[in-house]
């Protein structure tokens, strides 16, 4: 049940991030060139996602607990700190460079192009890097 | 370097962006876990605690199935144009998974469930990396290739 509610989620998730646009890096850095081939379609991205998490959070945490779980595990993290800052601003500079994030990149797996299969592999490495080095700093950490 | 144009999709990008808030509400309904993907693959590469590593394959089986199915339903696969060199491709993934696992979040878990929640955490991430991207893409195409 878990596997299947989750494999059903990823796929709506990846529909969505089909369907948007998100899934095409030229969309995505078109979306921040405003001084060159602007394209806004991206607003309505965001604007669609977060009215509708904005409201279906609200219904779903009114329970007690999910429905597979015991219990909501929800962010706890409070510090606006160097990291958060620092991590985000570095992510950024990724992200306009190749035109994917993480979560358009492995939907756009499905495309079969070999570039995005590059980025992917990149991405995990700097993942693996980067979880390898907080972990040295300062034993585990949780990651939204 | 100039961009590709694409066309403005306004009404595709806002039903898009409406499923991606949908599987983020179904994933708090079933798990009561926010949907981040940089948490999901952080996860699966680590593999935080015994038999956590089977829903998060589950679920990236099911993303990299989204574009299958629209494919299937519509006939066509959606569009991924990647306008930038191998030597991009590589550097940017790269930075990018050293960025989102210092800054706890990407797109998805801050920009979409962390602002959905109010955090100011994620307020910030998402202010902070939107305007680090604009400027990189600036930087690059009307500095540096202009």
């Amino acid at each position: 049940m878990r596997f299947l509610s989750a494999f059903i989620v990823g796929l709506i998730f990846g529909v969505g991030i089909a369907i948007s646009g998100m899934i095409n890096p030229a969309k995505v850095l078109n979306f921040f060139d405003i001084a060159g081939t602007w394209d806004p379609s991206l607003i309505f991205v965001m604007g669609g996602a977060l009215a509708t998490t904005f409201i279906g959070y609200r219904i779903v945490l009114r329970r007690d607990k999910p429905v597979l779980e015991e219990r909501f595990q929800l962010p706890t993290a409070r510090a606006i700190d160097a990291r958060l800052v620092g991590g985000s601003a570095v992510f950024g500079i990724g992200w306009g460079i190749a035109g994917f994030c993480p979560g358009a990149a492995i939907p756009a797996l499905g495309s079969g192009k070999v570039e995005v299969a590059g980025f992917v592999a990149a991405l995990l490495a700097g993942l693996w890097v980067a979880r390898a080095i907080r972990d040295r700093q300062t034993g585990k950490g949780a990651v939204a | 370097m100039t961009g590709l144009e694409t066309e403005f999709t306004p009404l595709q990008s806002l039903a898009g962006g409406a499923l991606i808030g949908l599987s983020a509400v179904l994933l708090m309904f079933f798990q009561g876990r926010i949907m981040g993907a940089t948490g999901i693959l952080s996860g699966l590469i680590a593999g935080t605690a015994p038999g956590d590593r089977g829903w998060r394959a589950a679920m990236v089986a099911g993303m990299i199935a989204g574009p299958l199915l629209v494919l299937a339903l519509t006939g066509q696969m959606p569009a991924v144009e990647v306008p930038v060199s191998w030597p991009m491709i590589l550097a940017g993934g790269f930075i990018v998974g050293v960025g989102v696992t210092f800054g706890s979040g990407c797109t998805s878990g801050h920009g979409v469930c962390g602002n959905a929640r109010l955090s100011p955490r994620s307020m910030v991430a998402t202010a902070t990396f939107m305007i680090t991207c604009a400027i990189t893409v600036y930087v690059i195409r009307h500095v540096v290739g202009g």
